[in-house]
């Protein structure tokens, strides 16, 4: 049996990387995929503790999780699209009508 | 070493450098190609865990239709390669640092855990189990999820359509 603390780890490598995905790149569909790639991570969490203390709940919040980041996924990439159609780029550089 | 340590490295090998070849590629459609790694060797890490319906949902909605989603996304607006731009100065001086300190942190804080070390207990998944939970215990939030789907479908459609000429 792998201890459960690796699973943990392992989550927050991901989720880490994640953080450093969204950070550094310039695209916005992979600043987008980046933000997938945390909810992963978490959901990885959910359920190595939900296995650790022996309970179905993580489970069923990792389901949650899911339907949220669907959810998102659709919104976003209607907003990505908009995006792409007004400033005629996907980088994020040019989005840049808040900035100082 | 067990099959079962051997089968996890090898999954988590596989997730994370599905993960470093996301950040690694200038082209979205590779990003995209990574994600979709990644997410199939989660979804091996859950049946591991013994979640088997967690993981059938993973590769059926995540690797399927949200990664769907994205390559349609990507091909409809015709990505090309990233620009290479100036990193911003706040990225570089300040988010580098702070998000390599939440890795660091955060390995550290669970590897302290003591309760963590502890044996895992027996497997309670089943898909029975999950789902007399999900339509007894959480009935009402399960419901609210479907609003949010319903939603959100709405929001997507009226955020992509064309402004009438």
């Amino acid at each position: 049996m792998v201890p459960i603390v690796y699973y943990v780890v392992l989550s927050a490598v991901l989720f880490g990387l994640g953080v450093l995905g969204f950070l550094f790149k310039r695209n916005i569909i992979t600043m987008f995929m980046a933000i997938e790639l945390m909810l992963n991570a978490v959901n990885l969490a959910f359920v190595a503790f939900s296995r650790m203390l022996g309970q179905l709940q993580g489970q069923v919040y990792v389901f949650f999780v899911i339907v949220v980041a669907a959810a998102e996924a659709a919104v976003g990439l209607a907003i990505i699209l908009l995006i792409a159609r007004n400033r005629e780029s996907l980088n994020i550089e040019r989005v840049n009508l808040l900035k100082l | 070493m067990t099959t079962e340590l051997a089968l996890f490295i090898l999954l988590a090998a596989m997730a994370i450098s599905g993960a470093v070849s996301l950040i690694l590629q200038r082209h979205p459609i590779h990003s995209a190609l990574s994600l979709i790694v990644v997410m199939t060797a989660l979804a091996g890490l859950y049946l591991l865990l013994g979640a088997e319906f967690i993981a059938a949902v993973q590769i059926i909605v995540y690797a399927g239709a949200i990664m769907v989603l994205f390559v349609f996304v990507i091909m409809l607006l015709n990505a090309g390669q990233e620009e290479r731009t100036s990193f911003s100065r706040m990225a570089t001086y300040v988010g580098l640092p702070v998000s390599v300190l939440l890795l660091v942190q955060l390995v550290w804080w669970i590897t302290r855990g003591a309760t963590l070390a502890a044996p895992p207990r027996p497997n309670p998944a089943s898909t029975r189990g999950l789902a007399l939970l999900l339509f007894k215990d959480f009935l009402l939030p399960f419901e609210l999820t479907s609003i949010l789907i319903l939603i959100a479908i709405l929001g997507a459609i009226v955020l992509a359509k064309r402004e009438p000429v």
